[in-house]
């Protein structure tokens, strides 16, 4: 591209998610500039569910901060979901929202039936992994890619040296590892003798999963309407190596908020909010502050730790 | 179907033209993809040295591939390679020669789920069918309008879909559906889960799965203000789990021949020639009958009972009439054992002396009962008698592997039938 200099001088962008329009101003109040949301029957682990007259609410609360809105539309879709798909889009579109997450092709071809020209972004989780994948979708309408939470360093880097896209990573927080459509938690309930709909088994009850040989992990685990969802037992922070990814021109760093209260989260946007400023402000003069951290560890829940995810790691297979 | 006139307009199934179903097999090695084929697979898949989700299989050479090709011609059969990892970028160097080595090798497709290798293959192995991994969780008919539309001839639906879904599917896209019919399942959406890559850094979608949701786990609710955590179980309560049951398919052939999907899937490139024969061979005797006569159809009690020889989970139907619930999990203790192992190979029968000629493949004795099979479903049980070698010296037991063990047989065998015996001593 040739922005590949001005993209280096460009402001990388932070995205935060919002489930409520509470959320939605507090979080533009600590610095994101964007905010990711989404209605539940067309998205999915979403910190909250907000119908198209909040989006649009929403969108306009983002739009005079200068911030935009991304609508959440990224579940994997079933057949009941097409029929209502196009008019979602031109909803969203007509909302004001600034582009559309999405993971299954089907948002695409609903995309061209509504006539909506919103930008796509390409978020499938764990399964964008690599830098042709990434054209193809961009080759099919997709500007911006978010790569899977699986990857490395070197591997995010080449990627963004290598697509036409802009490339969005998660710096923060927690990240899903396992999806199923089945309704797990309801089912162990009921096969030990409980009846899982005198419960709530959704993301407010807290639930957690431990493995006999790692005891000191907890991971989260959740059902809704797209089934059964387990995450991280750590939460991804890399506030002390963001520089790195800066320096390469990544275009935007989400923080996830799902399943962390509001406070958390405006922590933790802030401290990323003025480690980009400080390094936009000055990159060659740019220093790590271990305030930005202690902030965040302040904050951190007792039962996770922060971990640089895989951007460090060698996996084998 | 003589007095079918009345009020039904259920037509002879030559009349309606019934579609003859693919039966799909998996093979992990040469010899498992010859008896796939031998005991009436209409298509095996495969794994080669790379880009499969199967790294610890007997993954095969280019030179096996050919050899495997060649044999399955001679059934009639095609031969398709999983590729179906997601790649990451240092994958790609070498997936251009890779599939080339597929294509002149004789493959009739490829079964992906990554653009980056769709989009290779159709550059440089136009030949090469594509097949969509069930690993892309294609769960409606717009996506497989944008496969097909995206040069993709085939989709493997994702195991999620239900019968209604795939016949919605089936209405208004016009490509080959395969859909899984038999063996173990993802208890996730295949591909979205990376709990290997956590516990273990191994990467689950490039073939490094350690099966961890069949691993226990103790499940906790952080309750209320106290935030202190209360188990969600009691002194002796099943640990949960997210391990499935194993789909089988096998009931509701009609249901499964009529849906028109092309293709069946039969799990398994992990298993047993044991398994792979026992499994296509009853699947097959299963698939012909119904098309042969589908209204004189009958389950035969006989094909479930054989197959449970080979196979040891509990099964279900998974998504096909309703979402699993909690009969559907194995909570507790899993059964490893599989009753029955496979003893010995038929590689030769004179019927002047009714003596055969047995490869060993596990231990057996005179005295033992066997039982033997082959395909189309002949089978029968016999008592083992006396045992020779190949120099004619009576054995005390056939201890050897891939020794040749001479004895009488009570009825005609033919090679290609197997033996098959009581796991255990």
């Amino acid at each position: 591209m040739d922005q590949q200099d001005a993209g280096k001088k460009n402001k990388p962008e932070l995205v935060a998610t919002a489930g409520t329009l509470e959320e939605v101003s507090r979080l533009l109040e600590a610095g994101a500039d964007a905010l990711q949301a989404g209605e539940e029957t067309y998205g999915m682990r979403l910190p909250g569910s907000m119908a198209l007259p909040e989006l649009r609410e929403a969108a306009a609360l983002a739009h005079e901060r200068g911030a935009r809105l991304y609508a959440v539309v990224n579940k994997i879709m079933l057949n009941a979901d097409l029929d209502k798909l196009p008019a979602y889009l031109a909803g969203l579109q007509e909302s004001g929202a600034d582009a559309i997450v999405f993971g299954d092709p089907s948002v695409l071809l609903a995309r061209k039936q509504a006539g909506v020209t919103l930008p796509l972004h390409w978020n499938p989780e764990m399964t964008a992994t690599n830098w042709v994948t990434a054209n193809y979708w961009g080759t099919k309408g997709a500007t911006r890619v978010i790569t899977a939470r699986e990857l490395n360093m070197e591997q995010i880097l080449e990627i963004k040296q290598r697509v036409s896209l802009e490339v969005q990573v998660q710096v923060h927080g927690m990240t899903n590892i396992f999806h199923s459509k089945r309704s797990m938690v309801s089912n162990y309930r009921k096969h030990t003798g409980h009846d899982p709909a005198e419960e709530s088994l959704d993301e407010e009850r807290g639930l957690y999963l431990v493995e006999a040989e790692r005891q000191d992990e907890r991971y989260p685990i959740y059902e809704d309407a797209n089934g059964t969802h387990i995450m991280s037992a750590d939460d991804l922070c890399m506030i002390e190596n963001l520089a790195e990814l800066m320096e390469a021109g990544i275009d935007s760093f989400k923080i996830e908020g799902l399943l962390k209260p509001i406070g958390y989260n405006e922590t933790v946007v802030r401290a990323y909010r003025e480690a980009i400023d400080a390094y936009a402000a000055d990159p060659e003069g740019y220093e790590f502050r271990e305030e930005w951290l202690d902030r965040i560890k302040r904050v951190q829940p007792v039962d996770r730790e922060l971990s640089y995810g895989f951007f460090y790691k060698e996996q084998v297979y | 179907m003589t007095v079918l006139e009345q009020s039904q307009p259920s037509e002879p199934a030559a009349a309606r033209r019934l579609k003859r179903p693919e039966l799909l097999a998996p093979a992990g090695s040469l010899e498992k993809l010859k008896f796939a084929v031998r005991y009436g697979a209409d298509a095996v898949y495969i794994g080669g040295q790379a880009y499969g989700l199967r790294s610890n299989a007997d993954n095969f050479t280019f030179e096996e591939m050919r050899e495997g090709v060649a044999f399955a011609d001679r059934y009639g059969a095609k031969v398709f390679v999983a590729a179906n990892i997601y790649a990451h970028n240092e994958d790609l160097a070498g997936l251009e020669d890779y599939l080339r080595g597929l294509q002149e090798a004789g493959v009739a497709a490829i079964i992906v789920a990554d653009p980056a290798i769709i989009e290779t293959c159709r550059r440089v192995a136009p030949k090469l069918e594509i097949h969509l991994s069930t690993q892309q969780s294609t769960m409606n008919w717009q996506a497989v309008q944008f496969w097909k539309e995206n040069g993709v001839d085939r989709v493997v639906l994702a195991r999620e879909a239900s019968m209604e879904e795939i016949l919605a599917i089936k209405r208004h896209v016009d490509i080959d559906i395969e859909v899984f019919i038999h063996g173990a399942m993802c208890s996730s959406f295949s591909g979205r889960c990376v709990l290997s890559n956590h516990f273990t850094d191994r990467d689950s979608n490039r073939g490094g799965c350690c099966q961890s949701c069949r691993w226990k786990y103790d499940l906790f609710a952080m309750s209320g203000e106290a935030e202190q955590p209360t188990p969600l179980f009691e002194e002796g309560d099943d640990a949960f789990t997210m391990g499935s049951k194993d789909l089988r398919m096998l009931e509701y052939i009609p249901e499964m021949v009529e849906s028109g999907v092309e293709s069946f899937k039969i799990e398994g490139r992990m298993k047993s020639i044991h398994y792979v024969a026992t499994v296509v061979n009853v699947y097959r005797q299963a698939i012909d009958a119904y098309l042969a006569d589908p209204e004189g159809y009958r389950l035969k009690p006989e094909w479930v009972e054989e197959i449970a020889k080979a196979a040891n989970r509990p099964v279900n139907t998974g998504f096909f009439f309703d979402e699993p619930d909690h009969e559907d999990h194995i909570f507790g203790p899993e059964e490893k054992a599989v009753p029955y192992d496979f003893a010995g190979l038929v590689l030769r029968y004179d019927p002047e002396t009714g003596t055969a000629d047995i490869q060993q493949r596990n231990h057996f004795k005179p005295g033992q009962e066997v039982e033997f099979f082959g395909p189309g479903g002949t089978s029968f049980r016999q008592t083992l008698g006396e045992l020779r070698d190949e120099e004619g010296a009576v054995l005390d037991a056939a201890r050897h592997p891939m020794q040749v063990i001479r004895m009488k047989v009570d009825h005609p065998v033919a090679p290609w039938d197997m033996m098959r015996k009581r796991t255990g001593r």
